[in-house]
């Protein structure tokens, strides 16, 4: 299906899908390094710095279950920030395209309902 | 001193009894819905997909439903009430792994994709080698992991109904009822699933994770009132009672232990905790039943909304099960769990009992909290086993059978039933490898589906979606490459000879000192993929410009 596939390619090449790409990646592949990594360092003292995890800070709740415990928040902030981003940066750009393949997709309905998976 | 279950045989029977009756009633309830979703399911969507009908919430429910376990909630409860604040790194693992799905996988395999993981994997790539490859991963991770749970049933219901080595209960010893358990649930596991379909199993995981989650929170209620809600004092008495002081809320008694004077023992116990970490963090995206929950919705908004809702849902899951853990920790204490089961399984029913002891009303209390939270890890196994199930009989029948045998030429009709029968192929096998395997210790098969999933799945899955030069031979070697490393290293592992604890303890050919291959195979199974891609020439620029443009924007999604 040559028609269509020349669409995609040129969707590709357009400006507003390189801005989606670029604002998508630009969230997602730092934020993914950055959870690894404090994740990493959490499970690394948890290993190596047990002296540290130990220290008690109110009562009977140390380092250790602190650090869990903002394990826990780190993700909920990261979900629900990711979520507000995704709103408001990637999807209005998301939808202009899909309305672009929609309108110009007329003649090729027939061949994408599949997904050329056939 | 607390009383063990089944120290008055009076009460004991009863609670049988009412565990019984209320396993029966959910029984009823699931089954109920399995027919009504029957007669709603007409289509291969319906049957794969549940009619892509399902709500954020709904599947939020649902998803949370597949990925909380009996492993999850006795087993991690048990590890904190046993070896304290160490249980708490498997619930971080667990759920910090949720973010790779949400920014990485679950919006855009959505998006790509119809039914299966395959879909995505193929989606550029020549069609039946790859479908292949990710039918055998598929089908690999989802029997392990339906093995683990499905032996676990058959250990938990003679604890869970107190049948002892020396009685008998309905005529049967301990041993016939751990296999008549393993063949019941097995054959409810194929009914859902065969019956019900997608929208039947989803279902089946909103109820399963409203009670979970329901009796999971009035016990928390119970633990934090007793200590007047102050955490600090739950902690300390829970370190106080477990004879281990301190160190009781440190990490370091179960994982990455150090051995005095054995600098090798406690490098590679230190290891083995990073490699499970890891493991546990990158496994989640890449198990084959949870992908398949993201096509149940309508679209990647929603897909995306779901996996919000999970992460909520999930999160206060693991909070619940740290004071469950403690809770049983410093109200039972640790010498009354490890008399019931030594894995400390027990510990959440054992709690159950004490507070409804203690604060529903005595012996009767006990004996209803006991049975209500007994019928809530049954109706745990349950939906996991049919979730994992209906992910490894749709890979075999819409990838192995439809693509690769049909080439792609099978009716929907034809499709769907070819679906069915794979349910009740994989289930009769499972059954039949479970009781096989039910006298065998297989708890490390859970961590070994992480591993595989997280080895061969998910590179696999980040390169289709985000690598342009990625190729056949690529997703070939990735999932293969991933697939063989972590299986043969845990083959060679502690885990299954060579050690106490082993599947095979009276043999040993190990050399991988590890008991978790994750930090050597996700490494490898990266390095497999990248490799295969470069020693290929093949690169389809057009349907990577397809698969980008639809991933991102939701053109033509199904």
């Amino acid at each position: 299906m040559p028609a269509s596939a020349e669409k995609y390619l040129e969707v590709q090449r357009s400006e507003e899908f390189a801005q989606l790409r670029h604002r998508l990646r630009r969230y997602i592949f730092p934020t993914t390094v950055a959870f690894i990594v404090w994740y990493a360092l959490y499970v690394l003292l948890s290993a190596y710095a047990r002296d540290f995890m130990a220290v008690k800070l109110i009562g009977n709740v140390n380092v250790a279950l602190v650090f869990g415990l903002l394990q826990f928040v780190s993700t909920f902030l990261i979900a629900w920030h990711y979520s507000r981003y995704a709103a408001k940066e990637l999807d209005p750009l998301a939808d202009d395209l899909h309305a672009t393949l929609e309108n110009g997709a007329v003649e090729t309905a027939a061949t994408t309902t599949d997904g050329g998976k056939a | 001193m607390a009383p063990q279950i089944l120290a008055a045989e009076a009460s004991a029977s009863g609670s049988r009894t009412l565990t019984i009756t209320l396993f029966l009633v959910f029984v009823a309830i699931t089954l109920g819905i399995t027919i009504w979703a029957s007669r709603q399911t007409k289509t291969a969507t319906d049957f794969y997909a549940g009619g892509r009908q399902f709500s954020g919430f709904q599947n939020g429910m649902a998803i949370g439903g597949d990925y909380m376990s009996a492993a999850s909630f006795l087993g991690i409860a048990g590890l904190i009430a046993l070896y304290g604040y160490d249980g708490f790194l498997y619930s971080i693992g667990f759920l910090v792994a949720w973010l790779v799905a949400l920014l990485l996988v679950a919006e855009f395999l959505r998006n790509s994709g119809r039914f299966t993981m395959a879909d995505v994997l193929a989606f550029r790539m020549r069609q039946r080698p790859v479908r292949t490859a990710a039918s055998v991963s598929t089908i690999v991770v989802s029997v392990f992991y339906l093995i683990a749970q499905m032996v676990g049933a058959g250990a938990l219901v003679s604890l869970l109904l107190g049948i002892k080595p020396d009685t008998t209960f309905l005529g049967m010893d301990a041993n016939t009822a751990k296999i008549a358990t393993i063949i019941l649930v097995g054959a409810l596991m194929i009914i859902y699933v065969t019956v019900g379909g997608m929208k039947g199993t989803t279902y089946v995981q909103i109820v399963k994770a409203f009670m979970l989650m329901t009796g999971a929170l009035i016990m928390v209620l119970l633990v934090l009132a007793h200590y007047k809600f102050n955490l600090s004092a739950l902690l300390g008495a829970a370190a106080e009672q477990s004879g281990k002081g301190s160190a009781f809320l440190e990490p370091g008694l179960r994982y990455g232990v150090e051995t005095a004077g054995d600098a090798a023992k406690t490098f590679y116990s230190k290891m083995d905790l990073l490699s499970l970490g890891l493991a546990l963090v990158l496994g989640t995206a890449g198990l084959p039943h949870i992908l398949t929950r993201f096509y149940t919705v309508p679209t990647s908004r929603i897909a995306r909304k779901s996996v919000l809702w999970a992460i909520g849902i999930i999160g206060t899951f693991y909070l619940f099960t740290l004071a469950l853990g403690f809770g049983a920790a410093a109200i039972v204490g640790g010498a009354d769990i490890t008399a019931q089961d030594k894995a400390g399984n027990t510990a959440a029913p054992q709690l159950a009992q004490q507070l409804g002891l203690d604060y529903l009303g005595g012996e009767t209390g006990g004996a209803i909290m006991l049975a209500v939270i007994a019928a809530v890890a049954f109706a745990t196994i349950l939906a996991v086993v049919a979730g994992l199930t209906l992910a490894s009989s749709s890979s075999l029948a819409h990838d192995f059978y439809a693509s690769v045998i049909k080439r792609g030429n099978a009716s929907e009709r034809d499709e769907v039933r070819v679906a069915r029968y794979s349910a009740l192929l994989i289930g009769a096998i499972s059954i039949a490898l479970s009781i096989f395997a039910q006298s065998l210790n297989v708890a490390f098969l859970v961590a070994l589906a992480f591993a595989v999933a997280a080895s061969a799945n998910l590179p696999a899955i980040l390169y289709s979606l985000f690598w342009r030069r990625f190729n056949t031979s690529g997703a070939l070697w990735s999932i293969y490459g991933g697939l063989a490393s972590a299986v043969i290293l845990v083959f060679f592992s502690p885990v299954v000879s060579g050690s106490a604890t082993a599947m095979f303890p009276d043999s040993d050919w190990h050399f991988f000192p590890l008991s978790n291959p994750g930090i050597i195979s996700i490494p490898l199974g990266f390095f497999f993929g990248w490799l295969g891609t470069i020693l290929s020439k093949e690169t389809d620029p057009e349907k990577y410009a397809e698969l980008e443009v639809r991933s991102l924007t939701g053109h033509g999604a199904h």
